[in-house]
């Protein structure tokens, strides 16, 4: 039976993992490598790693730490965060991490992905948008870590690049971004039914439920969250978790 | 010795990782005189059909690979683009594949109400295993593991099936002839029935 993928999505900051809201105010969970051995334990679906300072601060991507990461997880791994080069990617790529998620470059230098997918191949190349409804309530994409605007429709944006090269699409909702109040359904389906290549859908998890509905009801192909799995309770204690194949199984039901 | 085939191609790092967690003694090499001297072999490979075979023959390495397999009967493991590779040719490229395999491989195509299931097939799916075999030892009852592929082989002889999956319909996502087997999924990103594979692979076959 073929299942969706249900992907948590961890931030990189300074080399140790954090969790954000609405992209500010990180919390830090702790050292990454402990954390990906406990993922990898949970047999996750796959892990995608974002480190949020990379573009900010102009600093290449953690070849070290990923390194230690796709020796630890025997699971798919996508990493984003400063991939501007060819180089870059077929370092990552080398070191055993299958997936590049590109954001902030994407904008900047469309040709890079084409690039990249004829380099890669597409299903290596993830174009990554981080989504947020600007002052008029327009779905808008945003880049540098949710810090720049770039009056980009996320629809446009999305099918451009699925036409160019990107063998999926990471959709990231920067307003439900650690607030547990369910994903943004009505952004999903919008990016969903407008473009043939699979949509990780991330931003607002909370429940196994939640999961569903992005798939379901979203048209997502995956469904991403960061809060979800790494805390627990009103006080959001740090807590490592992940559903079990069984209540996976029930949701996604065959 | 297990040769893991470097043609410049794929997944070769994850590999390597997930033969290193299982205590097998491999190395990565293009090099024609490791290869010569591999006790088992696998053919690794992500991306297009033609690249894989070009990058083959500029290492000169399909006659080698061809005396190993077919004269001496050297254990190989083709993995995703690799098992494709094992065919004759694919609606993928113009060059003919290694042609070990009396197979082709051909792109999904959906129609009806299946129409809208997505191209590649990205994600864990399961196996059902079509003949015992040491491969998939201890895997029959439960298996998962994670593909990622637009094409799919297909077999003039049903018998080298070795096991099928579901996406859409029923495709070879397993095969085997006599010392040639190929996995259309990546075992090495699949967590302990990946490593149950290669440990297979290393261990029984």
């Amino acid at each position: 039976m073929f299942s969706p993928r249900v992907i948590p999505c961890l931030l990189l900051r300074n080399l140790g993992l954090v969790k954000t809201v609405k992209f500010k105010n990180p919390t830090y969970l702790g050292d990454p490598i402990n954390i990906v051995k406990i993922f990898n334990d949970k047999e996750v679906d796959e892990l995608m790693f974002l480190d949020i300072m990379a573009t900010v601060e102009n600093k290449r991507p953690p070849f070290k730490l990923l390194e230690k990461v796709a020796s630890e997880a025997f699971m798919p791994l996508g990493y984003g965060g400063g991939i501007r080069t060819l180089e870059d990617i077929k370092t990552i790529l080398g070191l055993g991490i299958e997936k590049v998620i590109i954001n902030s470059y994407a904008v900047e230098n469309p040709a890079f992905i084409r690039q990249a997918a004829d380099f890669a191949g597409s299903s290596s190349v993830v174009v990554s948008m981080d989504v947020k409804k600007n002052r008029w309530g327009k779905y808008e994409v945003f880049t540098h870590s949710g810090r720049k605007a770039t009056g980009l429709d996320p629809v446009k944006f999305a099918v451009e690049m699925a036409n160019i090269g990107a063998g999926e699409l990471f959709l990231n909702s920067i307003d439900r971004d650690g607030t547990m109040q369910g994903y943004d359904l009505a952004l999903i389906t919008r990016v969903a039914s407008a473009v043939n290549s699979p949509v990780v859908a991330c931003g607002g998890a909370r429940t196994v439920q939640d999961l569903e509905a992005a798939v379901k009801q979203g048209g997502a192909s995956a469904a991403g969250a960061g809060s979800m799995f790494v805390f627990q309770g009103p006080h959001r204690a740090v807590l490592i978790s992940y559903p079990t194949s069984q209540e996976l199984k029930t949701a996604f039901g065959e | 010795m297990i040769v893991v085939v470097d043609y410049g191609l794929g997944n070769l790092g994850s590999i390597a990782n997930m033969l290193k967690k299982i205590g097998a003694h491999a190395v990565v090499s293009s090099d024609p005189a490791v290869v010569e001297k591999a006790d088992k072999l696998i053919l690794p490979g992500v991306g297009a059909f033609d690249a894989g075979m070009k990058n083959l023959e500029t290492r000169g390495l399909i006659p080698l690979l061809n005396y190993r397999v077919l004269e001496q009967k050297t254990p190989i493991l083709g993995v995703c683009l690799g098992m494709q590779l094992l065919c004759k040719r694919s609606e993928e490229g113009q060059l003919p594949g290694l042609g070990w395999l009396d197979a082709e491989v051909i792109r999904f195509k959906f129609d009806g109400n299946i129409a809208n299931l997505k191209i590649p097939h990205m994600g864990w799916n399961t196996l059902t295993v079509r003949q015992p075999y040491p491969l998939f030892a201890d895997l029959e009852a439960e298996n998962r593991f994670y593909f990622v592929h637009s094409y799919h082989v297909v077999c003039a002889d049903r018998g080298n099936v070795l096991a099928q999956t579901n996406y859409g319909f029923d495709f070879a996502s397993a095969v085997v002839k006599d010392n040639i087997m190929g996995v259309q999924f990546h075992p090495e990103k699949s967590h302990k029935f990946g490593m149950r594979l290669y440990k297979n692979f290393t261990e029984r076959v």
